[in-house]
């Protein structure tokens, strides 16, 4: 009846505000998987099951005798190579932490290693500027709605990314960087120009899900650009289709060294999870 | 419309047939063909162009939702022009755009023949907006790029004072050439692809093109994959519906309805996630099937969590209709009367928000929904408290649908291989998604591979409804108006 109910209701929920940093991590679901993790020794000799299965071709072998590499940045996460691969050499290893800086950071495998290396912080300058107050204009450039509606979440009660001093703005002219969803369509190259354009320096650029990393499942579609560092600099990359909110919410307070010591400097075996 | 007299090839949703058995006719008498049935009751689901040695063939699918029954035929080679059909039925004027934009074929008499998605260089080819002349006129022009976690798109107002006299919707940023690389498919990142046609919407696409894919093969999906597309089709209804009743009451300033609902969004995406581990029902539907199964603990599970949810959600509706401040912001506001839903063939909530009783899983049933149905939800008053009504009282139908066919699920194998597609052949799905009708037709070519794919996601039928709503209204009242129909960019550029 009339405003009461509602507002009991609230008195009755209390917070609803998760705990997280501060607390446990909430449990990603159970078919979720989390990251990945690629172990080229483990592969058979001249095995190529892996391969075909791929949709996004994010496995490769560069020659015949050589060691396969799989690139998290085009990764959809559909586990395909997963179940296909016959010696374990592919698994699962249930983290949702998957924020790295650089693109090659990415690739498993290669240079790389097994597993991928995650975000640091910023420089001490630009974490004094933004570390406590971070505003982002979003860029959806051909983005499906998944990674938008996931962006979305992090705004809800639950999650309520307002407490750490991070908000979506209107206008570039009041953010201090863009984040970009979506593989680049040729139709928002030019938008995406002049919203980076009219961002103030210093300015981040945050690609979120395997469209803005790499072109996700249109890679290599002559109408995209093929991710957000083909027009912009990108400083922080978040894979995933679409990256789970707490993977985002990760990779945003670890680029802006919110994360508390034990969190940011634990190594992504899964062997210390907290879900 | 009778089986004896129709010039159209008659086949049920979900069906192929051969290409040969597509009746062919000129082009005008497609069109006056088209447009008799459309005027008695029929409804244009797709009318697209196929390239073929010969030249642009024109093909026309019409739904004929009494009789649950499609009807498909198709022209001779075009020659450079026919006559428009949208000078007799305004439901075909986009897709008249598309084929002149894609074919170069020209519907003579077109009232506004411009581009629907073509992209030149780095921006999208828009042409000319319609003008509104006057001394106390002006324009607005809002987009691409707007102010919110939000996709992409223009919108341009003519507007007298506060009063919009016109909007004039453009699109075409987000293409990404879906329907191009469909062709000689399906190919490894197809079905990934079909994800993603509008991502909110993974299982409607995702479920059409594999019902296609399945009709093309001569066969269907197992039983029990059927049973759990539907699980997560109506999962899909229940976080979008519940998302968007928090978004009107957020546009009006209502916050315990859109803080409530927020959360009840993502407690429905859980529940998605709970069985294919992803939130919007990625890895879900298969080519053969699908791709997880429900086991006892996981099913009672879901069951347990849907109800607490669907409780909440309907609670958290019940406070807008409770509030007068909300009713005076909804009521009469973005009106659409339902027969201009019927002219511009609006489909989804949208129509059944004026009145029309317009639902794929009841007019063209399919899949699971052949054993079992939700009641069609209409409200009649077309304005923004309609199209919220109509998407609380789908809360609840989802929400008893899943409650008593959670129980009533079939055992047996999730997936099955496909056999070959036929080759030279035709075939349709229609899928009601949370938007609307999700229509896919594909051709195939003589290997058995797509020669031609054709996606109409339910936004293509509806953005002219979103821009006739906003008719006479305050320019202020556009949000309000645009969440009420929600639309999707991506599944609209393809």
């Amino acid at each position: 009846m009339g405003l009461l109910d509602p507002l009991l209701h609230r008195a009755r929920r209390g917070c609803e505000t998760m705990a997280y940093p501060a607390g446990p991590a909430p449990a990603l679901p159970d078919r979720h998987g989390g990251g990945l993790r690629l172990d080229p020794g483990a592969c058979r000799e001249g095995c190529t099951e892996c391969l075909p299965v791929c949709p996004t071709e994010a496995i490769v072998r560069s020659s015949p005798g050589a060691p396969v590499s799989l690139d998290l940045g085009r990764c959809l996460f559909c586990s395909a190579c997963v179940t296909a691969c016959p010696t374990g050499a592919i698994t699962q290893t249930g983290d949702h932490r998957l924020a790295v800086r650089r693109r090659e950071d990415l690739v498993l495998g290669d240079a790389q290693g097994k597993e991928l290396r995650l975000a640091r912080q910023l420089d001490e300058r630009l974490r004094k500027l933004f570390g406590r107050s971070l505003r982002l204009r979003q860029v959806s450039a051909g983005g499906c709605n998944a990674c938008e509606s996931d962006l979305n979440v992090l705004n809800t009660i639950g999650w309520d990314l307002g407490r750490f001093g991070i908000q979506f703005v209107a206008s570039p002219r009041h953010a201090d960087g863009l984040l970009i969803t979506g593989p680049v369509t040729r139709g928002m190259d030019l938008a995406l120009r002049k919203t980076w354009d009219a961002v103030p320096a210093p300015k981040l650029v945050i690609a979120v899900g395997a469209c803005a990393i790499a072109g996700g499942p249109f890679v290599g579609h002559p109408e995209v650009k093929g991710g957000a560092d083909a027009v912009v600099p990108v400083d922080l990359y978040l894979p995933g289709c679409p990256p789970h909110p707490l993977t985002i919410l990760d990779g945003l307070l670890r680029l802006l060294g919110r994360l508390g010591a034990g969190e940011a400097a634990r190594r992504s075996d899964g062997s210390d999870r907290s879900v | 419309m009778s089986s004896t007299t129709t010039p159209f090839a008659l086949l049920p949703n979900g069906s192929a047939l051969p290409w040969s058995e597509v009746p062919a006719w000129s082009p005008e008498d497609l069109v006056t063909a088209t447009a008799r049935e459309l005027s008695e009751g029929g409804r244009l689901c797709a009318w697209f162009g196929q390239s073929s040695k010969a030249g642009v063939v024109l093909v026309s699918v019409i739904a004929f939702d009494a009789d649950a029954s499609l009807a498909v035929a198709r022209s001779t080679p075009v020659h450079r022009s026919y006559p428009a059909l949208t000078l007799l039925h305004p439901q075909a004027h986009l897709f008249e755009r598309e084929v002149w934009e894609q074919h170069q074929v020209t519907p003579e008499g077109h009232p506004w023949l411009k581009p629907v998605r073509a992209v030149a260089g780095s921006h999208p080819l828009q042409g000319e907006y319609f003008r509104v002349n006057g001394a106390q006129v002006h324009e607005v022009a809002v987009g691409p790029v707007h102010a919110g976690i939000i996709e992409p798109g223009h919108f341009r107002f003519q507007c007298e004072g506060e009063e919009v006299l016109h909007l004039e919707i453009a699109l075409g940023y987000q293409h990404r050439g879906i329907e191009r690389a469909l062709r000689g498919g399906p190919h490894r990142a197809t079905l990934a692809q079909m994800e993603t046609i509008a991502g909110d919407s993974t299982v409607a696409h995702a479920t059409a093109h594999t019902v296609l894919r399945a009709a093309l093969a001569g066969v269907e999906a197992p039983l029990r994959a059927q049973w759990i597309r539907a699980i997560g089709l109506e999962l899909e209804r229940l976080a979008n519906h519940t998302g968007d009743l928090g978004a009107l009451a957020n546009d009006v300033a209502f916050l315990p309805t859109a803080s409530a609902c927020g959360k009840i969004r993502g407690d429905f995406l859980n529940l998605t996630a709970l069985i294919c581990g992803n939130r919007f029902g990625r890895g879900l539907v298969r080519a053969g099937g699908c791709g997880y199964d429900l086991d006892a603990a996981r099913l009672s599970t879901l069951a347990n969590r849907l109800a607490t949810a669907v409780r909440d959600a309907d609670q958290a509706a019940t406070w807008l209709w409770e509030s007068p401040s909300v009713q005076s912001r909804f009521e009469g506001i973005g009106t659409v009367s339902s027969r201009q839903a019927t002219e511009i063939g609006l489909v989804g909530p949208a129509a059944r928000a004026c009145g029309l009783v317009r639902d794929a899983r009841f007019d063209h049933p399919t899949g699971w929904y052949r054993f079992a149905q939700a009641p069609v939800a209409v409200w009649p008053t077309g304005d923004v408290l309609a199209r919220a009504r109509v998407r609380a009282l789908e809360i609840q139908r989802s929400g008893e649908f899943l409650r008593t066919q959670l129980a009533a699920g079939v055992e047996g194998p999730i997936e099955e291989p496909l056999p070959p597609p036929a080759p030279d052949a035709l075939a349709i799905a229609l899928v009601e998604g949370w938007r609307g009708e999700v229509c896919h037709v594909a051709l195939t070519d003589h290997a058995g591979r797509f020669a031609g794919y054709k996606i109409v996601d339910p936004s293509f039928h509806n953005w002219m409804g979103l821009a006739l709503a906003l008719r006479g209204q305050a320019i202020s009242d556009f949000p309000v108006n645009n969440k009420s129909f929600n639309l999707s960019y991506c599944g609209f550029d393809l």
